[in-house]
């Protein structure tokens, strides 16, 4: 099979953004799911509330909040560039950040579906054999909540993989910087006689799509066994 | 030394209880479900915070109100075997088995890994993943991984609770094995009077949240008084023996107890060795003079304690023979007998009224 320079690019520039986007994303996602399922502290609701937004946000809306808080005249995107010299904006940065805004919502729910699932009778039980609370966390409770973890970053990979409307609004189609794999197909819609190569591009987002899928099924299936949730004896 | 006074509260339920018991050997708390054995047994344990009080062991305070102290649960250094076993699904046996001993400081680790699997005969276990074991073996499991992590008292939550009869006899011997060859101090919690017997030295008894009872296995559970809490709805006695020979023709064993003998059916034991036996107060006759031509091998003299009517035309009769023992007789017996404190009197006991389960070392 034979990619043009053109679709290498923006499956390296997609696999980038991703990539990155998932894992910046995933400590804080790890824990707004710690603190929504186990937290007891005033303003709880609100942290719920502000987590789910960009689920029921306009993705144009959010890209266009990440645009006024992050432009060069933003009050975020100002101090970055005067204190650190560092500019999302137009950036493949840019992008993943926007990326990761929009599947946050999506790791933040499976894993804290799965952390309410876990036993804590035996994180009680861990702390009688002599594990401290974050030894308890890293020994019992991860290993625990991992399937949900690797549902997450499924998501949220998936969700990065798929976003248009933010990136575009934040960081806007710039060729080889921010033009990802959704961008780049959505150019060549635009161009006249593109037909064929938008159609290249669908079909190599499914082949990516579905690799993902592959890997994280193998994956869960793998730790459902180790967990013995599985179906091995009894 | 066990000390504790304490107050908690959870719902509705209001737990207010103060006893102290010597560390050593095994110390039942025992009570009907609802009673807060097992409130008791997590504020031991750290799980539970408790309102109010005090809880030391030995020289360590575990936790006290006063002075805000509250000893997290890792730092408590007991044991705990709960009622489930709460094995850990991601690691196999002996995974679970090494997860507290990793963790307990070098120069405290009392017991081998080697030991405890020789103890509780795990090796054919240690690859295996806790889902695929028995209830029984899940929780001889669940008390190996406990005993690693070299506890300085073991808290035990009805371990057999949740298992069924043959798998209670499967790791009853286990539990008897580890008190007497480890001589590790154990909190038993239990509403099994059958285990108090084979397992306890000492008994905290307890009722709504309360401790009605504490003290020596044979004075709590002889204690007529108490039987409406203890559930034990038939009078019996607890009495202290030595295993004084076989007789292997008959199949019988013979114990000692005070200046009297006492022939039961063939115990397992070595001569000499000290057992513990309840006689349920139905299981023993009266008869003012010694009875002749009669299949009852145990024949006791000794003298009226006490005469006790109960709710129906049954008398609880306290007699003494050495040791004391309670016999159950129809008031038109006492009367005919002429039943009443001081009458020489001889106490008859089947030998077949002694089965294992009401047997304890």
């Amino acid at each position: 099979m034979f990619l043009t320079d053109l679709e290498i690019e923006a499956i390296q520039l997609s696999l980038k953004v991703a990539l990155w986007s998932v894992a910046c994303s995933l400590p804080p996602a790890l824990l707004v799911a710690f603190l929504l399922a186990r937290g007891r502290f005033p303003g709880r609701v609100i942290l719920d509330v502000v987590t789910h937004l960009p689920l029921v946000m306009p993705p144009v809306a959010v890209g266009y909040g990440l645009l006024l808080l992050l432009g060069r005249k933003g009050p975020l995107g100002a101090w970055l560039h005067d204190s650190f010299g560092l500019s999302v904006i137009f950036t493949w940065r840019g992008a993943a950040l926007a990326a990761a805004v929009m599947g946050f919502p999506l790791m933040v729910r499976a894993m804290r579906l799965s952390l309410e699932a876990v036993d804590r009778r035996l994180e009680a039980a861990a702390s009688t054999l002599g594990a401290g609370r974050l030894d308890v966390f890293v020994s019992v409770t991860l290993p625990l909540m991992s399937p949900g973890i690797i549902a997450g970053i499924l998501l949220g990979f998936a969700r990065s993989l798929g976003e248009f409307g933010a990136t575009i609004t934040f960081v806007a189609s710039i060729p080889g910087e921010t033009r990802t794999l959704s961008l780049a197909i959505f150019a060549l819609m635009q161009t006249p006689g593109g037909e064929a190569a938008t159609l290249r591009l669908c079909l190599l987002s499914v082949v990516l799509a579905l690799a993902a899928l592959g890997a994280s099924e193998w994956l869960s299936r793998r730790l459902a066994r180790r967990l013995g949730m599985g179906h091995d004896r009894g | 030394m066990i000390e504790v006074d304490v107050g908690a509260r959870s719902g509705r339920f209001q737990l207010e209880a103060a006893f102290s018991a010597s560390g050593q050997g095994v110390l039942a708390l025992f009570g009907r479900s609802g009673s807060g054995k097992t409130t008791l047994l997590n504020i031991l344990a750290g799980l539970v915070r408790p309102d109010r009080g005090r809880v030391t062991i030995g020289d360590r305070v575990l936790f006290d109100a006063g002075t805000g102290i509250d000893l997290r649960p890792e730092r408590r250094r007991l044991g705990y075997v709960f009622q489930e076993h709460r094995l850990f699904p991601h690691f196999d046996v002996r995974g679970n088995l090494l997860y507290g001993s990793r963790r307990a400081p070098t120069n405290e680790r009392s017991v081998s890994f080697e030991q405890i699997v020789e103890l509780l005969d795990l090796g054919r276990l240690l690859d295996r993943r806790p889902t695929g074991l028995s209830g029984g073996e899940k929780q001889r499991v669940a008390i190996g991984r406990a005993l690693l992590a070299s506890p300085r008292l073991l808290l035990m939550d009805e371990p057999l609770a949740s298992l069924d009869a043959p798998r209670k006899d499967e790791v009853l011997p286990f539990v008897e094995r580890l008190r007497d060859t480890l001589r590790l101090p154990i909190v038993y919690v239990t509403h099994e009077v059958g285990e108090i017997i084979r397992l306890a030295d000492q008994v905290v008894l307890m009722s709504d949240g309360r401790v009605a009872a504490t003290g020596l296995v044979e004075e709590v559970l002889g204690r007529r008084d108490l039987r409406p809490l203890t559930g034990i709805h038939e009078a019996g006695s607890v009495i202290h023996a030595r295993v004084l020979g076989h007789d292997e023709r008959y199949g019988l064993t013979q114990l000692a107890f005070a200046d009297k003998t006492l022939l039961v059916g063939r115990l397992d034991l070595p001569v000499g060795a000290a057992v513990r036996l309840r006689i349920a107060a139905r299981d023993v006759s009266l008869a003012t003079t010694p009875p002749q031509g009669i299949s009852i091998l145990n024949i006791l003299s000794g003298s009226v304690v006490e005469v006790v009517p109960d709710r129906d035309s049954h008398m609880d009769v306290l007699v003494d023979v050495g040791e004391r023992l309670w016999a159950r007789v129809t008031r038109r017996s006492a009367a005919d007998l002429g039943l009443a404190p001081g009458r020489p009197i001889h106490a008859l006991i089947k030998a077949v009224a002694v089965d294992r389960r009401n047997l304890g070392r």
